[in-house]
C-alpha cells in the first residue's frame, strides 16, 4: 500500500533519513521503533507529504505522492504533539475538520464516546491538558474511518485507562484489515498490538521484519528484550 | 478553498486587534476631515496617515498572525488539501479582513467628505497597498522558520519602503545632480509601492504644481492613460509577484 524506495532527506548537516526503503501491506500493524532522532517522525512526515524528501520517492496505491494530496483522504494521523489553532474550542476543531474531509459515509465516533469529549466541546484548545490534547488527535485520527492510520506516540500522556481504550481500538481496527503504523517507545505496550517491526537507527532503516521473526532471531519472548538485544548489539 | 478562508476570517475577526484597527483609522479620518475646513487639504493629511499606517499595520499583523497560525498551518497540511489552497487561502482571509477593515474605517469616511475622482482612487489606493503588504509578508513568513527573524524582517521591509527608499533616493538625485533625472525617477518610483501611490494621489491633487519639474514630468507620465495602466498594473505587479513566489516556496516547505 506504502511503498517507500530509496528516500533521503537532509536537515542542515543532519541526515534525518538515509536511503530508507520499505513496504508497507494491507493488515499490517508495524511498529517503528528506534532511538530519539532516528528518523521515525520524518518517516510518517514524508509519507504524509508535510516534509518533502531531497531523493527517493513514496507511492502511495502505486501513486507517487509527490504534488498529490488526494490520497490523505485516506490516512488518519495522530501527530506526536498535536497542536491546535488556540482560540478554538474542541467543537469548533471537529466541525472544521468534518467540515474539510466532507465525508458522506458514516463517522467514526467511537473514540469521542469513550473519551467523553462531548463533554469537553466549548473548551479552548489552549486550556487543555496534553493529554486531553492527545486525546483529540486519536479521535481525529480515526472520526473519517481511513484505510490507514499513523500514530506518532499515540499513548504518550495519555492516562491508564485512556491508553487502555486506545489500544482496543487500534486492535480493533487492525482486525478491519487497515494498515497501522505506530511508533512508540513504550515496547510493552506494543507486544500484543503489532505483527512486524521496523528498526530505525541514525536515519538508516535497519531491518523490516515480522514479530515472529526478529522473536527467532534474538531468542527472547518479549519485544522489549527482543530490541534491548539488537540495540545493545 | 471557501471552507478555508471562512475559518481565517472568523479567526481574524476574533482577534481584536483588526477591530482596532478600523476604530483608529475611523477615529482619525473624521478627526482630520473635521479639523480641516477644506477637504481636500483634509485629504492630503489623511493621506500622510494613511501611507504610514496602512503598509505598518498590514505587513505586522499578517506576520503575526501566520506564525501564530503556525499549528493551523501544520493541522491543515496533514488533511486531504492542496498546499497551494492552503496558502492561498490564509493570503485570501488576511487580504479581505484587511481591505474590509480599511474601507469601513477610511473609505466611508472618504466618501461622506470627497466623494469624488480623488477619493475614489485614495480608497482603490488603500485597499491596494493593503493587499500588497499582506502579500509581502508572505514572503517574510515563508523565508524563515524563526518568528522573531520573520517579524523582525517584515519591520525591516516595511522601514525599507517608508523611509530608506526615500533616503536612497534622495542620495541618487544629489549625486547625479548634474544629470536628467526625472525620467529614471519614473522607473524608480515603480519600485516602491508607497511611493507610486504617493505620487498618483499628490497628482490628482493641486499641490503637484508645487512639485516643481519633476512634478511636471511625473504628470506628464502618470496623468496619461499609458501611466495610470502602468502604475496600476506596476502595483498588481507587487501583488502578483511576492504571492507567487511564495506559493512555490511553500509547496516544498518541511513542516
Amino acid at each position: 500500500m506504502i511503498i517507500a524506495s530509496n528516500v533521503t532527506k537532509q536537515f542542515g548537516k543532519l541526515k534525518a533519513l538515509d536511503n530508507v526503503s520499505t513496504t508497507c501491506n494491507k493488515g499490517e500493524c508495524i511498529a517503528l521503533i528506534g532511538p530519539n532522532g532516528s528518523g521515525k517522525t520524518t518517516l510518517i512526515k514524508s509519507i504524509l507529504g508535510m516534509v518533502v524528501p531531497d531523493s527517493g520517492f513514496i507511492t502511495f496505491k502505486d501513486k507517487n505522492i509527490l504534488h498529490h494530496w488526494q490520497y490523505r483522504d485516506e490516512i488518519g494521523y495522530m501527530p506526536q504533539i498535536g497542536r491546535y489553532p488556540d482560540n478554538m474550542t474542541i467543537g469548533h476543531v471537529l466541525d472544521m475538520m468534518k467540515d474539510i474531509r466532507n465525508k458522506q459515509t458514516a463517522l467514526d465516533e467511537d473514540l469521542i464516546q469513550s473519551f467523553q469529549l462531548h463533554n469537553l466541546v466549548n473548551k479552548r484548545m489552549r486550556t487543555l491538558s496534553g493529554g486531553t490534547r492527545q486525546k483529540v488527535s486519536a479521535a481525529l485520527a480515526f472520526l473519517f474511518d481511513p484505510a490507514v492510520l499513523i500514530l506518532d506516540e499515540p499513548t504518550a500522556g495519555l492516562d491508564p485507562v485512556a491508553s487502555e481504550l486506545l489500544k482496543e481500538k487500534i486492535i480493533a481496527e487492525k482486525e478491519k484489515g487497515k494498515l497501522v503504523l505506530i511508533t512508540s517507545h513504550i515496547l510493552s505496550e506494543l507486544d500484543d498490538l503489532v505483527t512486524r517491526i521496523i528498526y530505525m537507527q541514525d536515519g538508516k532503516l535497519l531491518f523490516h521484519k515480522s514479530i515472529e521473526a526478529l522473536r527467532q532471531d534474538t531468542g527472547e519472548d518479549k519485544l522489549s528484550k527482543a530490541i534491548a538485544r539488537v540495540m545493545t548489539k | 478553498m471557501k471552507k478555508i478562508i471562512k475559518y481565517v476570517i472568523t479567526d481574524i475577526l476574533r482577534n481584536k486587534i483588526v477591530l482596532v484597527y478600523t476604530l483608529f483609522l475611523l477615529v482619525a479620518s473624521m478627526s482630520v476631515f473635521s479639523l480641516e475646513d477644506n477637504n481636500s487639504k483634509g485629504l492630503l493629511s489623511l493621506l500622510n496617515i494613511l501611507l504610514i499606517v496602512v503598509p505598518l499595520v498590514s505587513i505586522i499583523f499578517s506576520t503575526i498572525y501566520i506564525y501564530n497560525s503556525a499549528e493551523f498551518i501544520e493541522l491543515l497540511v496533514s488533511q486531504p488539501l492542496k498546499r497551494k489552497t492552503i496558502w492561498l487561502s490564509i493570503f485570501t482571509g488576511l487580504a479581505t479582513s484587511l481591505s474590509i477593515a480599511f474601507f469601513i474605517g477610511a473609505g466611508i469616511p472618504v466618501l461622506i467628505y470627497q466623494a469624488n475622482m480623488i477619493g475614489f482612487t485614495m480608497i482603490l489606493i488603500g485597499l491596494l497597498l493593503s493587499i500588497i503588504f499582506v502579500a509581502i509578508s508572505l514572503l517574510a513568513t515563508v523565508k524563515t522558520r524563526d518568528k522573531a527573524k520573520g517579524i523582525g524582517a517584515a519591520i525591516m521591509l516595511w522601514l525599507y519602503f517608508s523611509l530608506l527608499f526615500d533616503g536612497l533616493v534622495l542620495f541618487l538625485l544629489f549625486q547625479f545632480a548634474d544629470y536628467p533625472m526625472e525620467k529614471p525617477m519614473i522607473a524608480m518610483s515603480a519600485l516602491n509601492p508607497i511611493d507610486l501611490s504617493r505620487i498618483l494621489i499628490l497628482l490628482q491633487l493641486d499641490v503637484s504644481a508645487m512639485m516643481g519639474y519633476t512634478g511636471a514630468v511625473f504628470k506628464d507620465f502618470f496623468g496619461t492613460t499609458t501611466g495610470i495602466i502602468f502604475s496600476f498594473t506596476t502595483l498588481a505587479l507587487w501583488i502578483g509577484l511576492p504571492v507567487w513566489y511564495s506559493t512555490r516556496k511553500f509547496n516544498t516547505k518541511d513542516l
